[in-house]
Protein backbone atom coordinates (compact mmCIF):
# COMPACT_ATOMS: atom_id res chain seq x y z
CA UNK A 1 0.00 0.00 0.00
CA UNK A 2 1.13 3.38 -0.86
CA UNK A 3 2.67 5.13 2.53
CA UNK A 4 3.25 8.44 4.06
CA UNK A 5 6.62 8.69 5.53
CA UNK A 6 7.38 12.32 6.07
CA UNK A 7 6.37 16.07 5.82
CA UNK A 8 7.99 18.88 4.71
CA UNK A 9 7.30 22.61 5.73
CA UNK A 10 8.69 25.72 4.26
CA UNK A 11 7.62 28.97 3.02
CA UNK A 12 6.86 30.02 -0.65
CA UNK A 13 7.91 32.95 -1.20
CA UNK A 14 8.14 34.14 -5.05
CA UNK A 15 11.44 35.94 -4.54
CA UNK A 16 12.96 33.14 -3.76
CA UNK A 17 11.51 31.94 -7.14
CA UNK A 18 13.36 34.97 -8.98
CA UNK A 19 16.65 34.56 -7.31
CA UNK A 20 16.94 30.85 -8.23
CA UNK A 21 15.66 31.80 -11.87
CA UNK A 22 18.13 34.91 -12.19
CA UNK A 23 21.03 33.32 -10.87
CA UNK A 24 21.12 35.52 -7.30
CA UNK A 25 21.36 32.66 -5.28
CA UNK A 26 25.05 33.44 -4.10
CA UNK A 27 24.81 37.13 -3.60
CA UNK A 28 25.39 38.01 -0.39
CA UNK A 29 21.40 39.17 0.72
CA UNK A 30 20.67 34.86 -0.62
CA UNK A 31 23.26 33.48 0.70
CA UNK A 32 21.91 32.65 3.94
CA UNK A 33 18.79 31.52 2.89
CA UNK A 34 19.55 28.80 0.40
CA UNK A 35 22.00 27.57 2.93
CA UNK A 36 19.58 26.72 4.93
CA UNK A 37 18.07 23.85 1.96
CA UNK A 38 21.40 22.24 1.68
CA UNK A 39 20.63 19.44 3.93
CA UNK A 40 17.01 19.60 3.11
CA UNK A 41 18.25 18.87 -0.39
CA UNK A 42 20.71 16.13 0.69
CA UNK A 43 17.51 14.76 2.74
CA UNK A 44 15.36 14.09 0.00
CA UNK A 45 17.62 12.68 -2.45
CA UNK A 46 17.86 10.43 0.16
CA UNK A 47 14.05 9.80 0.93
CA UNK A 48 13.41 9.57 -2.86
CA UNK A 49 9.37 10.06 -2.56
CA UNK A 50 7.79 8.49 -5.52
CA UNK A 51 4.47 10.79 -5.00
CA UNK A 52 4.18 14.73 -3.53
CA UNK A 53 1.51 16.30 -2.19
CA UNK A 54 1.76 19.82 -2.18
CA UNK A 55 -0.22 21.74 0.24
CA UNK A 56 -0.19 25.60 -1.16
CA UNK A 57 -2.50 28.42 -1.65
CA UNK A 58 -3.03 30.05 -5.23
CA UNK A 59 -1.92 33.72 -5.38
CA UNK A 60 -4.52 34.99 -7.94
CA UNK A 61 -3.34 33.19 -11.03
CA UNK A 62 -5.21 29.77 -11.49
CA UNK A 63 -8.35 31.18 -9.47
CA UNK A 64 -9.42 34.72 -9.82
CA UNK A 65 -12.49 35.90 -7.69
CA UNK A 66 -14.87 33.82 -10.10
CA UNK A 67 -14.17 30.95 -7.95
CA UNK A 68 -12.75 30.15 -4.82
CA UNK A 69 -12.48 27.00 -3.40
CA UNK A 70 -11.76 26.30 0.43
CA UNK A 71 -9.75 22.73 -0.75
CA UNK A 72 -9.11 21.76 -4.20
CA UNK A 73 -6.55 18.96 -5.27
CA UNK A 74 -4.92 18.88 -8.56
CA UNK A 75 -6.20 15.55 -10.68
CA UNK A 76 -4.61 16.41 -13.53
CA UNK A 77 -1.57 14.51 -15.57
CA UNK A 78 0.05 17.64 -15.84
CA UNK A 79 0.14 21.32 -14.60
CA UNK A 80 1.88 23.73 -15.73
CA UNK A 81 4.22 26.63 -14.60
CA UNK A 82 1.73 29.81 -14.10
CA UNK A 83 2.22 33.16 -16.35
CA UNK A 84 2.14 35.32 -13.08
CA UNK A 85 2.85 38.45 -15.52
CA UNK A 86 5.93 38.29 -16.15
CA UNK A 87 6.22 34.95 -17.97
CA UNK A 88 5.98 31.46 -16.52
CA UNK A 89 8.95 30.86 -14.13
CA UNK A 90 11.42 29.02 -16.29
CA UNK A 91 10.82 25.27 -14.40
CA UNK A 92 10.28 21.50 -15.14
CA UNK A 93 6.23 20.89 -16.25
CA UNK A 94 4.59 19.25 -12.66
CA UNK A 95 3.61 15.74 -13.76
CA UNK A 96 0.88 14.94 -11.44
CA UNK A 97 -0.01 11.37 -10.16
CA UNK A 98 -4.20 11.39 -11.42
CA UNK A 99 -4.58 7.87 -9.98
CA UNK A 100 -3.68 8.49 -6.33
CA UNK A 101 -5.24 12.08 -6.82
CA UNK A 102 -8.41 10.30 -7.84
CA UNK A 103 -8.46 7.67 -5.45
CA UNK A 104 -7.52 10.81 -2.86
CA UNK A 105 -10.83 12.75 -3.80
CA UNK A 106 -12.87 9.76 -3.64
CA UNK A 107 -11.93 8.89 -0.44
CA UNK A 108 -12.05 12.01 0.89
CA UNK A 109 -15.28 13.44 -0.07
CA UNK A 110 -16.48 10.20 1.24
CA UNK A 111 -14.75 10.75 4.85
CA UNK A 112 -16.91 14.37 4.59
CA UNK A 113 -14.01 16.68 2.93
CA UNK A 114 -15.74 18.15 -0.10
CA UNK A 115 -12.50 18.50 -2.19
CA UNK A 116 -12.92 20.40 -5.58
CA UNK A 117 -11.56 18.48 -8.13
CA UNK A 118 -9.83 20.15 -10.73
CA UNK A 119 -8.56 18.81 -14.23
CA UNK A 120 -7.06 22.14 -15.64
CA UNK A 121 -4.85 24.58 -14.02
CA UNK A 122 -1.77 26.49 -14.30
CA UNK A 123 0.59 26.54 -10.92
CA UNK A 124 1.98 29.34 -9.39
CA UNK A 125 5.20 30.16 -7.39
CA UNK A 126 3.26 28.54 -3.90
CA UNK A 127 3.73 25.22 -5.44
CA UNK A 128 7.18 25.65 -7.83
CA UNK A 129 9.22 27.55 -5.40
CA UNK A 130 8.95 24.65 -2.60
CA UNK A 131 9.99 21.97 -5.46
CA UNK A 132 12.91 24.71 -6.20
CA UNK A 133 14.22 24.72 -2.99
CA UNK A 134 14.08 20.82 -1.93
CA UNK A 135 15.57 19.77 -5.52
CA UNK A 136 17.38 22.87 -7.22
CA UNK A 137 17.20 23.04 -10.96
CA UNK A 138 16.39 19.78 -12.40
CA UNK A 139 15.24 19.44 -15.60
CA UNK A 140 12.31 17.27 -14.87
CA UNK A 141 10.89 17.32 -11.45
CA UNK A 142 12.23 13.76 -9.93
CA UNK A 143 8.38 12.56 -8.45
CA UNK A 144 5.29 13.17 -9.42
CA UNK A 145 3.03 16.11 -7.85
CA UNK A 146 -0.78 16.29 -6.41
CA UNK A 147 -1.39 20.06 -5.82
CA UNK A 148 -3.57 20.38 -2.90
CA UNK A 149 -4.82 24.28 -3.46
CA UNK A 150 -6.43 26.03 -0.06
CA UNK A 151 -8.05 29.05 -0.23
CA UNK A 152 -6.14 31.48 2.26
CA UNK A 153 -6.94 35.12 0.03
CA UNK A 154 -10.67 35.17 0.81
CA UNK A 155 -11.64 35.37 4.58
CA UNK A 156 -12.28 33.29 5.71
CA UNK A 157 -10.03 30.58 4.76
CA UNK A 158 -10.57 27.12 6.37
CA UNK A 159 -9.64 27.24 10.40
CA UNK A 160 -6.93 25.54 11.81
CA UNK A 161 -8.42 22.48 13.01
CA UNK A 162 -9.82 21.67 9.78
CA UNK A 163 -6.80 21.86 8.21
CA UNK A 164 -5.50 19.36 11.04
CA UNK A 165 -8.12 17.09 10.28
CA UNK A 166 -7.90 17.25 6.69
CA UNK A 167 -4.44 16.03 6.97
CA UNK A 168 -5.51 13.07 8.90
CA UNK A 169 -7.96 11.99 6.51
CA UNK A 170 -5.46 12.54 3.56
CA UNK A 171 -3.23 10.14 5.41
CA UNK A 172 -6.15 7.61 5.61
CA UNK A 173 -7.07 8.30 2.11
CA UNK A 174 -3.08 7.33 1.12
CA UNK A 175 -2.91 4.57 2.78
CA UNK A 176 -6.07 3.00 1.33
CA UNK A 177 -4.45 3.20 -1.95
CA UNK A 178 -3.40 -0.57 -3.25
CA UNK A 179 0.06 0.32 -5.42
CA UNK A 180 3.31 0.83 -3.27
CA UNK A 181 4.02 4.42 -3.00
CA UNK A 182 6.52 6.45 -0.74
CA UNK A 183 4.46 9.88 -0.25
CA UNK A 184 6.10 12.90 1.20
CA UNK A 185 3.41 15.78 2.02
CA UNK A 186 4.18 19.41 2.00
CA UNK A 187 3.15 22.34 4.14
CA UNK A 188 3.83 25.23 2.60
CA UNK A 189 3.49 29.50 2.83
CA UNK A 190 3.96 31.74 5.60
CA UNK A 191 5.96 32.33 8.09
CA UNK A 192 4.97 35.89 9.60
CA UNK A 193 4.42 38.45 6.52
CA UNK A 194 2.07 41.23 5.64
CA UNK A 195 1.84 41.91 2.04
CA UNK A 196 -0.20 45.38 2.45
CA UNK A 197 -1.24 48.54 4.08
CA UNK A 198 0.81 50.75 6.56
CA UNK A 199 1.21 47.51 8.50
CA UNK A 200 3.26 45.95 5.68
CA UNK A 201 6.52 44.41 6.70
CA UNK A 202 5.39 42.82 10.14
CA UNK A 203 7.58 39.80 11.29
CA UNK A 204 7.09 38.06 13.99
CA UNK A 205 9.97 36.00 15.15
CA UNK A 206 8.83 34.77 18.42
CA UNK A 207 5.43 33.80 17.37
CA UNK A 208 6.66 32.12 14.01
CA UNK A 209 9.82 29.99 16.52
CA UNK A 210 6.65 29.15 18.88
CA UNK A 211 4.31 28.02 15.94
CA UNK A 212 7.57 25.95 14.94
CA UNK A 213 7.34 23.97 18.38
CA UNK A 214 4.15 23.13 18.63
CA UNK A 215 3.45 22.26 15.26
CA UNK A 216 6.34 19.41 16.02
CA UNK A 217 5.23 18.50 20.09
CA UNK A 218 1.66 19.66 20.05
CA UNK A 219 -0.08 20.08 16.80
CA UNK A 220 -3.77 19.28 18.25
CA UNK A 221 -3.05 22.40 20.66
CA UNK A 222 -1.61 24.59 17.63
CA UNK A 223 -4.67 23.43 15.46
CA UNK A 224 -6.99 25.12 17.94
CA UNK A 225 -5.56 28.23 17.60
CA UNK A 226 -8.16 31.14 15.98
CA UNK A 227 -8.06 32.74 12.90
CA UNK A 228 -7.27 36.12 14.49
CA UNK A 229 -4.53 35.10 16.77
CA UNK A 230 -2.57 34.57 12.90
CA UNK A 231 -3.57 37.94 11.84
CA UNK A 232 -2.72 39.87 14.20
CA UNK A 233 0.62 38.43 15.39
CA UNK A 234 1.56 36.87 12.18
CA UNK A 235 0.31 38.71 9.67
CA UNK A 236 -2.68 39.34 7.41
CA UNK A 237 -0.71 37.18 4.83
CA UNK A 238 0.44 34.69 7.68
CA UNK A 239 -2.16 33.35 7.95
CA UNK A 240 -0.91 30.61 5.33
CA UNK A 241 0.15 29.12 8.11
CA UNK A 242 -2.86 27.54 8.74
CA UNK A 243 -1.70 25.09 5.66
CA UNK A 244 1.12 23.32 7.59
CA UNK A 245 -1.51 22.04 9.58
CA UNK A 246 -2.41 19.65 7.14
CA UNK A 247 0.88 18.32 6.61
CA UNK A 248 1.42 17.76 10.33
CA UNK A 249 -2.15 16.09 10.45
CA UNK A 250 -0.99 13.74 8.12
CA UNK A 251 1.96 12.60 9.89
CA UNK A 252 2.16 10.56 13.46
CA UNK A 253 1.47 12.29 16.41
CA UNK A 254 4.97 12.07 17.04
CA UNK A 255 7.73 13.06 14.60
CA UNK A 256 11.68 13.19 14.58
CA UNK A 257 12.87 16.86 13.80
CA UNK A 258 15.45 15.81 10.71
CA UNK A 259 15.91 19.46 9.71
CA UNK A 260 14.66 22.69 11.34
CA UNK A 261 15.79 26.29 9.90
CA UNK A 262 14.47 30.31 10.16
CA UNK A 263 15.45 33.08 8.57
CA UNK A 264 14.47 36.78 8.04
CA UNK A 265 13.84 38.18 5.51
CA UNK A 266 13.31 36.97 2.02
CA UNK A 267 11.94 40.26 0.48
CA UNK A 268 8.89 40.84 2.74
CA UNK A 269 8.73 37.41 4.63
CA UNK A 270 9.98 35.63 7.07
CA UNK A 271 11.17 31.84 6.04
CA UNK A 272 10.99 28.56 8.15
CA UNK A 273 10.92 25.43 6.85
CA UNK A 274 10.78 21.94 8.40
CA UNK A 275 11.52 18.36 8.09
CA UNK A 276 9.39 16.31 9.97
CA UNK A 277 9.79 12.15 9.94
CA UNK A 278 7.39 9.62 11.19
CA UNK A 279 8.23 8.46 14.76
CA UNK A 280 5.20 6.27 16.37
CA UNK A 281 2.00 6.79 16.28
CA UNK B 1 -19.17 40.10 8.17
CA UNK B 2 -16.19 39.33 10.10
CA UNK B 3 -15.60 39.68 14.18
CA UNK B 4 -14.77 43.22 14.79
CA UNK B 5 -11.79 42.04 16.77
CA UNK B 6 -10.59 42.01 13.40
CA UNK B 7 -10.93 46.05 13.47
CA UNK B 8 -8.50 46.77 16.25
CA UNK B 9 -5.55 45.62 14.14
CA UNK B 10 -4.10 48.29 13.25
CA UNK B 11 -2.95 49.17 9.62
CA UNK B 12 -4.43 45.55 7.89
CA UNK B 13 -7.52 45.14 6.01
CA UNK B 14 -9.20 42.34 6.14
CA UNK B 15 -10.67 41.06 2.41
CA UNK B 16 -13.73 39.43 3.77
CA UNK B 17 -16.86 38.92 2.13
CA UNK B 18 -17.85 42.78 2.37
CA UNK B 19 -14.67 43.97 0.87
CA UNK B 20 -15.42 41.18 -1.57
CA UNK B 21 -18.56 41.69 -2.94
CA UNK B 22 -17.38 45.80 -3.21
CA UNK B 23 -14.22 45.32 -4.97
CA UNK B 24 -15.11 42.24 -7.24
CA UNK B 25 -15.04 44.26 -10.75
CA UNK B 26 -12.00 46.23 -8.93
CA UNK B 27 -9.95 42.90 -8.80
CA UNK B 28 -11.00 41.41 -12.00
CA UNK B 29 -9.91 44.34 -13.60
CA UNK B 30 -6.66 43.47 -11.88
CA UNK B 31 -6.78 39.88 -13.20
CA UNK B 32 -7.52 41.47 -16.69
CA UNK B 33 -3.74 42.53 -16.33
CA UNK B 34 -2.15 38.80 -16.71
CA UNK B 35 -2.52 39.52 -20.44
CA UNK B 36 -0.13 41.28 -22.39
CA UNK B 37 -2.68 42.43 -24.95
CA UNK B 38 -4.70 44.20 -21.47
CA UNK B 39 -1.92 45.49 -20.08
CA UNK B 40 -1.28 47.42 -23.53
CA UNK B 41 -4.69 48.57 -23.96
CA UNK B 42 -4.57 49.85 -20.28
CA UNK B 43 -1.28 52.03 -20.78
CA UNK B 44 -2.47 53.21 -23.90
CA UNK B 45 -5.25 54.63 -21.92
CA UNK B 46 -6.23 54.37 -18.80
CA UNK B 47 -9.51 56.13 -18.24
CA UNK B 48 -11.45 54.68 -21.46
CA UNK B 49 -10.13 51.05 -20.26
CA UNK B 50 -11.25 51.35 -16.78
CA UNK B 51 -14.69 52.90 -18.10
CA UNK B 52 -15.38 49.15 -19.43
CA UNK B 53 -15.50 47.76 -16.20
CA UNK B 54 -18.61 48.34 -13.89
CA UNK B 55 -16.15 50.00 -11.19
CA UNK B 56 -17.66 52.38 -9.04
CA UNK B 57 -16.05 56.22 -9.59
CA UNK B 58 -14.07 56.97 -6.65
CA UNK B 59 -12.41 52.96 -7.20
CA UNK B 60 -11.75 54.10 -11.20
CA UNK B 61 -9.86 57.39 -9.27
CA UNK B 62 -7.87 55.04 -7.07
CA UNK B 63 -6.39 53.06 -9.40
CA UNK B 64 -5.50 56.21 -11.93
CA UNK B 65 -3.88 57.83 -9.01
CA UNK B 66 -2.62 54.90 -7.78
CA UNK B 67 -3.62 55.31 -4.10
CA UNK B 68 -2.44 51.28 -3.15
CA UNK B 69 -4.25 51.53 0.23
CA UNK B 70 -7.18 53.62 -1.23
CA UNK B 71 -7.90 50.32 -3.49
CA UNK B 72 -7.16 48.10 -0.64
CA UNK B 73 -10.08 50.05 0.99
CA UNK B 74 -12.66 50.17 -1.55
CA UNK B 75 -12.48 46.33 -1.55
CA UNK B 76 -8.67 45.39 -4.01
CA UNK B 77 -7.15 42.44 -2.29
CA UNK B 78 -3.51 43.06 -2.31
CA UNK B 79 -3.04 39.86 -4.77
CA UNK B 80 -4.97 41.21 -7.42
CA UNK B 81 -3.73 45.09 -7.16
CA UNK B 82 0.18 43.62 -7.08
CA UNK B 83 -0.77 42.77 -11.06
CA UNK B 84 -1.31 46.46 -11.37
CA UNK B 85 1.91 46.97 -9.47
CA UNK B 86 3.40 44.86 -12.03
CA UNK B 87 1.97 46.77 -15.16
CA UNK B 88 3.58 49.34 -13.57
CA UNK B 89 7.15 47.69 -13.13
CA UNK B 90 7.20 48.11 -9.54
CA UNK B 91 7.65 45.18 -6.81
CA UNK B 92 5.68 43.79 -4.39
CA UNK B 93 8.99 45.63 -1.77
CA UNK B 94 7.74 48.70 -3.82
CA UNK B 95 4.48 48.76 -2.98
CA UNK B 96 4.78 47.86 0.34
CA UNK B 97 7.19 50.61 1.04
CA UNK B 98 4.11 53.11 -0.37
CA UNK B 99 1.65 51.10 1.48
CA UNK B 100 2.92 51.94 4.75
CA UNK B 101 4.27 55.71 4.04
CA UNK B 102 7.97 54.96 3.65
CA UNK B 103 10.73 54.91 1.03
CA UNK B 104 11.67 51.96 -0.83
CA UNK B 105 15.10 52.38 0.92
CA UNK B 106 13.91 52.96 4.49
CA UNK B 107 11.66 49.66 3.54
CA UNK B 108 14.34 47.36 2.73
CA UNK B 109 16.20 48.56 5.56
CA UNK B 110 13.61 47.71 8.01
CA UNK B 111 13.77 44.47 6.46
CA UNK B 112 16.77 43.49 6.62
CA UNK B 113 17.16 44.38 10.33
CA UNK B 114 13.91 41.96 11.15
CA UNK B 115 10.90 43.88 9.51
CA UNK B 116 8.40 45.69 11.81
CA UNK B 117 8.59 44.82 14.62
CA UNK B 118 4.96 43.11 16.63
CA UNK B 119 5.44 45.60 19.82
CA UNK B 120 3.41 48.50 18.98
CA UNK B 121 1.59 47.19 15.77
CA UNK B 122 -0.34 44.30 17.74
CA UNK B 123 -3.56 46.60 18.65
CA UNK B 124 -4.96 49.71 18.07
CA UNK B 125 -5.38 50.05 21.81
CA UNK B 126 -2.02 49.31 21.95
CA UNK B 127 -0.64 51.38 19.16
CA UNK B 128 -2.09 54.81 21.24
Amino acid sequence: MARITAGVATSHVPAIGAAIDLGRTEQDYWRPMFAGYEASKAWIAEEKPDVIILVYNDHASAFSLECIPTFAIGCAASFQPADEGWGPRPVPVVEGHPQLAWHMAEKLILDEFDMTIINKMDVDHGLTVPLSLMFGEPLAWPCKVIPIAVNVVQYPPPTGHRCFKLGQAIRRAVESFPQDLKVVVFGTGGMSHQLQGPRAGLINAEFDNAFLDRLIADPAGQAAVPHIDYVREAGSEGIELVMWLIMRGALDLKVRVAHRFYHVPASNTAVGHLILENAGR
Amino acid sequence: MHDKAFDDIPGTILFDADRSREGFHLNQFCMSLMKADNRAAFKADERAYLDAWPMTEAQKQAVLRRDWNGMLELGGNIYFTSKLAATDGLSFQQIAAIMSGVSQQEYAEMMLHGGRPIAGNRSKSEAR
